[in-house]
């Protein structure tokens, strides 16, 4: 069937064409050789995800809707949901601010809402697809040892992409109506960050302050929770119910979830057009530095490097979220070392591994940046300093956030307990050089602007990263409770980033 | 640290570039034999039709790609053996201009004073200098993230002329200017020419070339097809029905490209 031109469906087509292969360049980084080999990959990530899956919620398949699972399930079904919204708020803004194709679509007589309904219809769309594969192994799980009544989870699933879609995009639109559309980039960014964290963050501390201890499950299983939760006949476990198979729930959540979005797209796409203009105006502004003082500074090539990389790092707020973003999980282990204080508790071992893994994250992401991440590339290439000199450089600015970050943690930590602290120190300075000796050997050349894509260009570079931050920080962890012990941890960790090198393009 | 000063005592050498049987490969030879050699204090224009290999040739040369084989001298110095010394005596501008959005002017400047190893008195004068000139005075100290594409090329070029360097190798440098900051870039150039700078430019601008330089060179497909002042060129390319005695530089690059398509 051929679709008339301009019409929503021809929309609908160019749109799902785009994602398609904007898809298959995320999976393949860009290289159509290499579509056999993820899809192997993702087969076996699925088949793994199913093992993992029977683990976790196995032992559900046959629960009936009784308080307790009740609040299991919707509890995980928030989490994923603040998730989605987090997802969808960052589609939203992109598709606000990217001017890839705006400007074409605005200068043509085509109608603007017909393209922007599409495009949110497509942002739900995506959010759906996006959950399904990691919501799949579970509900398959659930499938096979409890029955086809868990079919209801999968339609749950599409209600909470057009819900968070439609939240997302009414979020959005209100901060760019009370803000303005200069500083709606920066705050809907974060926003969406703290939602998709909140929860998470929000469990841990309250099992913290009330219990002691950074598990959620110690909140979620809750005498006091319990009690204080609505009647298994409520409307608020109404998503939970449908997941679990109650077939009129489900309709319901289905059919108001739909509802919600279809009354959205109808507010919001006449006016997405108007919003996408003001947007283009952005940036325009000049930004002046009239306090900085005129006089250059005596300064060695490193040094000029090192402190550029601050001052763009600094001057960059969306950067700057981006990177620091992981670091409100760093919020719930600060909770727990302020109440441990003193205390002489086991908490001091929690904080070792947690601390450990986010300077790894952090060290992986500012490394890109620095080294990656150059937006005069040729500039520095050109410079009379040797190439050694100005990796060296880079790194140096990386491990000194690393260090304004961590030290204010660990200097508390030392007062409480100093061998924890001596071992902190020690994972974090290990779990930094891995993460960043692994971006360097990945190294690409990509604007400051791709950082979100920056996973595109290696998956190989992605897990590894994740992978050794895990190994330093389960070391760490072994290492506070004994320091042979810990020997067969770290030799995996350094297996992993020992691997990686021998994979790595600098290597082969 | 070494300023333009310290270097001003060593005696220029008579070639400011020499490039001797250089190649390149991709899929296909890019830069295939490539000899050239422009004096000290001279203003080359180099031309050529799109992948004729100019870029690469002069990618070459700023110490960017390393070539296959053959030789660069950058004033006098070996430029494959001593990559360092070379690019210390050199500046590099490309079409897309190198700048940082979240820096100023003035702290672009610094900070490619700081990588040329500039005394900072003496780099902090030049800056003034040169954004007085290229009219960037009013905008030294807001970020370059608003700036036109005119705007940024002056930063740019700013940035290049700070360190005082002998040789300027400039890739396309007027591409997408309006007529305002292309006139005033070609007045800094000439100025650099004035100076005792050499100046290596590639541009599909035809006029600039004819106006400005004093010698030309035309490369296709990775060689040296010809060289010398626009006089000589139109000789050469007369030999060809196509180019007349008072043919201007499009009509005699034309009849030499298409001389040597035929040749090949």
């Amino acid at each position: 069937m051929i679709a008339r031109p301009g019409s929503a469906v021809w929309f609908a087509r160019h749109e799902s064409r785009l994602a398609w292969r904007d898809w298959l360049a995320m999976m393949t980084a860009g290289r159509r050789e290499r579509l056999q080999r993820a899809v192997i990959a993702i087969a076996i990530f699925v088949i793994f995800m199913h093992f993992v899956a029977y683990w976790m919620v196995g032992r559900y398949a046959d629960a009936t809707p009784d308080k307790a699972t009740l609040i299991t399930i919707t509890a995980s079904v928030l989490l994923s949901w603040l998730l989605m919204i987090s997802q969808a708020m960052e589609s939203t803004t992109r598709a606000f601010y990217s001017r890839s194709d705006l400007d074409l679509i605005l200068a043509s007589p085509a109608a603007v809402e017909k393209v922007f309904a599409v495009r949110i219809g497509t942002v739900a769309l995506m959010m759906t697809m996006m959950a399904l594969p990691l919501a799949a192994p579970f509900i398959d799980v659930l499938i096979a040892l409890g029955g086809w009544r868990w079919m209801g989870a999968y339609g749950l699933i599409l209600a909470m992409g057009a819900a968070a879609t439609a939240l997302a995009v009414g979020l959005t639109v209100a901060l760019f109506r009370t803000i303005g559309a200069k500083r709606t980039r920066l705050v809907a960014q974060v926003v969406a960050a703290v939602i998709g964290a909140a929860f998470v963050i929000g469990l841990q501390v309250a099992a913290i302050l009330c219990y002691g201890t950074l598990s959620r499950v110690s909140v979620l299983q809750s005498e006091t929770l319990l009690a204080l939760a609505p009647d298994v006949s409520s409307i608020f476990w109404w998503p939970a119910r449908a997941a679990m198979g109650d077939g009129a729930a489900l309709v319901a959540v289905l059919a108001m979830s739909l509802a919600i979005l279809a009354a959205v797209i109808v507010v919001v796409a006449p006016r997405f057009g108007e919003y996408a203009v003001t947007a283009a105006g952005v940036g325009a502004l000049p930004v002046s530095h009239a306090r900085r003082p005129a006089a250059f500074r005596a300064m060695s090539p490193r040094r000029a490097l090192r402190l550029k990389e601050w001052i763009l790092l600094r001057r960059d707020p969306w950067l700057m979220s981006q990177t620091l973003m992981q670091m409100l999980y760093l919020i719930p282990p600060a909770v727990l070392l302020w109440r441990s204080f003193n205390a002489g508790n086991a908490a001091y071992q929690l904080l070792v591994p947690i601390l450990v893994m986010a300077a790894g994250q952090l060290a992986g992401g500012l490394a890109w940046l620095a080294i990656s991440g150059e937006d005069a590339p040729d500039l520095v290439a050109s410079a009379p300093i040797p190439t050694g000199f100005i990796v060296r450089a880079k790194i140096e600015a990386v491990l000194g956030v690393i260090v304004m970050v961590f030290a204010p943690l660990v200097a508390v930590l030392a007062i409480a307990s100093p061998w924890h602290a001596l071992i902190t120190t020690g994972g974090i300075v290990i779990a930094a050089a891995a993460a960043t000796s692994i971006q360097l050997w990945f190294r690409t050349q990509a604007k400051r602007s791709q950082f979100r894509r920056r996973q595109v260009s290696s998956r190989l570079a992605t897990f590894a990263e994740a992978f050794s931050s895990i190994g330093w920080a389960a070391t760490a962890a072994v290492a506070a409770i004994n320091i042979w012990l810990a020997i067969a941890p770290a030799l995996l960790a350094f297996m992993v980033v020992i691997g990686t090198w021998f994979m790595s393009p600098r290597r082969v | 640290m070494i300023s333009f000063r310290d270097m001003q005592h060593f005696p220029p050498p008579a070639f400011a570039l020499e490039l001797h049987n250089l190649v390149k490969r991709f899929d296909r030879p890019a830069v295939d034999g490539l000899d050239l050699n422009v004096r000290a204090g001279e203003f080359y224009a180099l031309l050529g039709p799109n992948g004729a290999g100019k870029t690469t040739t002069l990618r070459m040369i700023a110490g960017l790609l390393r070539p296959d084989a053959g030789t660069i001298r950058v004033a006098g110095i070996d430029a494959l053996a001593d990559p360092v010394a070379a690019k210390r005596v050199m500046a590099w501008i490309s079409d897309e201009p190198m700048i940082y959005d979240k820096l100023t002017p003035q702290e672009y400047l610094e900070f490619v004073a700081g990588l040329w190893c500039v005394e900072p008195a003496l780099a902090e004068r030049r800056a003034r200098e040169l954004l007085n000139w290229l009219e960037l005075a009013a905008h030294a100290q807001q970020r370059c993230e608003g700036f036109s594409k005119g705007m940024r090329q002056k930063v740019a070029l700013a940035g290049a002329l700070v360190h005082e360097p002998r040789v300027i190798i400039l890739d396309e440098p007027l591409t997408g200017l309006d007529a305002g900051s292309a006139r005033q870039v070609k007045s800094v150039l000439r100025e650099r020419v004035r100076d005792g700078g050499t100046i290596i430019m590639t541009t599909h601008i035809l006029e600039v070339a004819e106006r400005m330089a004093d010698r030309i060179g035309v490369i296709a497909h990775g060689k040296l097809i010809a060289e010398g002042t626009l006089e000589e060129l139109r000789l050469r390319a007369g030999k060809n029905a196509s180019a007349s005695d008072n043919a201007s530089l499009e009509d005699t690059f034309l009849a030499l490209v298409a001389e040597r398509a035929e040749a090949a």
